[in-house]
């Protein structure tokens, strides 16, 4: 347990000394959902039937980006193979770095959608229900792409594979993650989709690190 | 009680022999050259198959079934459709496990099955897409229906299966390759369900009345015969298939060694 928490301190110092990486999925989120009004409508109806499911698409997307470092960095300065060396389980460790990952690059946008939200005209009443569709999504989607970030950490253009990877198996956050939001937005309960994603959120936090770790291991080798 | 005792010792004594049996004939298909000569005796049994059913199902599928009422002779189709979807998951599976069993055992064998089936099952998957495209022009009045949940599954089953196709080429190392890509594979099999019913829950939410109509056709015998028979057939036609590839990529994994240099010289001579 000691372990756990040195690495996931160690992996936030580290992220917070490289600002710029740290605001990377951020403005990646901003920029592509800024890009959809630009590239229909700005009316305010419109925007308010496809605000949702651009924010997801934004978030799946930018959920991808900056993972790439995620293990190579490790990888590249020896640090990983003491890792894999150390008697703690490696599927601790992994964890231990996803959580850091999600506490730098999922928080800030929890934190920043409900203003995207609005500014897509979502209700105010629908904001709650948003915040935390993303707040369970966010963590799956960190854990999907670890895994991509480890079957590609030996290749040097592994970046763009991952989204090929990974970008099918995030589609019940998407379809999930919308689905809670309509509902929201049209006084429906949401609370199926909310559960949906919640027992998505337990399954992937459990059983992904484990891959993500069995990967890294094959990869160092 | 002697009695009982010897029977026992019979018991145990049979099922040790099984069990060894059943070990050397696990450990025989870690060895390419045997894993080569196997591929080659089932090849010919699941080519007979696949052609007899294969040609009994269309006939059966093409005459002997009637028209549909509602879809006159456009529903025949499915007899090409459902069996490729089908084969499509099959063929996922197919790789999964073995990549499985190949990342468990370090069998480079079952490696080279997860290899021979994953091209397959992403042409199995498009043949599904395109045939449910030619199917959907008479019935939805359209090529493409986003809103159908099994087209859009399958879709995601072929981008899976991509996936996996990429991933593996990436790699130098072929050793690397094939437990990377297991891993992947393995990930795969977990979400295929979690997408399948995600997509479905989320097309029963957007369609319409139309569609949801076709969803439980209540299919007659003269129908169905045909139908089984096609997935019999096609079946048989991927293990045929996928024997011959298995021996394909055994051939090309031990080009160095001594017993395919035998066997091609074999051949030429």
């Amino acid at each position: 347990m000691d372990i756990f928490i040195l690495i996931l301190l160690r992996d936030l110092r580290l992220s917070f000394r490289r600002w710029n990486e740290l605001a990377m999925p951020l403005l990646f989120f901003i920029i592509i959902a800024s890009l959809f009004p630009l590239a229909s409508s700005p009316e305010i109806s419109q925007l308010r039937d496809y605000g949702g499911a651009v924010l997801w698409v934004s978030a799946l997307l930018s959920s991808l980006l900056a993972l790439d470092g995620l293990f190579r960095v490790d990888a590249e300065d020896g640090s990983m193979e003491q890792l894999i060396l150390s008697p703690t389980p490696l599927g601790v460790i992994v964890l231990a770095k996803i959580i850091a990952h999600w506490i730098v690059s999922g928080v800030p946008l929890v934190i920043v959608s409900p203003l995207l939200a609005l500014s897509f005209y979502l209700p105010l009443e629908a904001l709650p229900v948003f915040i935390l569709a993303i707040a369970l999504a966010t963590p799956i989607l960190s854990v999907l792409a670890a895994i991509g970030a480890a079957l590609t950490v030996s290749l040097r253009g592994g970046g763009a594979l991952i989204g090929l990877l990974m970008l099918p198996m995030m589609v019940p956050v998407l379809i999930f993650g919308t689905w809670a939001t309509d509902a929201a937005v049209q006084g429906e309960n949401p609370i199926g989709a909310l559960l949906l994603l919640a027992s998505l959120a337990i399954l992937s936090i459990s059983l992904g690190p484990l891959a993500a770790a069995g990967a890294v291991k094959v990869a160092m080798e | 009680m002697a009695f009982i005792r010897h029977n026992l010792v019979r018991i145990v004594n049979a099922i040790s022999l099984l069990n060894t049996n059943f070990w050397r004939w696990f450990h025989q298909l870690a060895s390419p050259p045997h894993v080569f000569a196997l591929a080659g005796r089932v090849c010919p049994w699941f080519a007979g198959l696949a052609i007899i059913f294969l040609v009994a199902g269309t006939y059966g599928g093409l005459v002997l079934a009637p028209a549909d009422y509602l879809q006159g002779d456009g529903f025949r189709i499915i007899y090409v459709h459902v069996p490729s979807a089908y084969l499509g998951m099959l063929a996922y599976m197919v790789m999964a496990s073995s990549a499985a069993i190949g990342f468990i055992w370090r069998m480079k064998m079952a490696h080279g099955l997860a290899v021979s089936a994953a091209p397959l099952g992403a042409w199995f998957t498009v043949l599904a897409l395109v045939t449910g495209g030619i199917w959907g022009k008479p019935m939805w009045g359209t090529y493409w229906q986003w809103a159908d949940a099994r087209l859009m599954s399958e879709l995601m089953l072929l981008f899976l299966f991509l996936g996996y196709m990429v991933l593996r080429a990436s790699f130098d190392d072929r050793d690397k390759a094939d437990r990377i890509s297991a891993i992947l594979a393995v990930v795969g099999v977990i979400n295929i369900p979690i997408i399948h019913y995600s997509v479905e829950w989320w097309s029963t939410l957007h369609q319409g009345p139309t569609i949801a109509k076709l969803d439980e056709p209540s299919i007659t015998m003269d129908m169905l015969m045909p139908l089984l028979i096609m997935i019999i057939g096609f079946t048989a036609f991927f293990g045929w298939l996928l024997c011959k590839r298995l021996q394909g990529e055994i051939l090309k994994r031990e080009r160095q060694t001594r017993w395919v240099d035998g066997l091609i010289k074999g051949r030429t001579a």
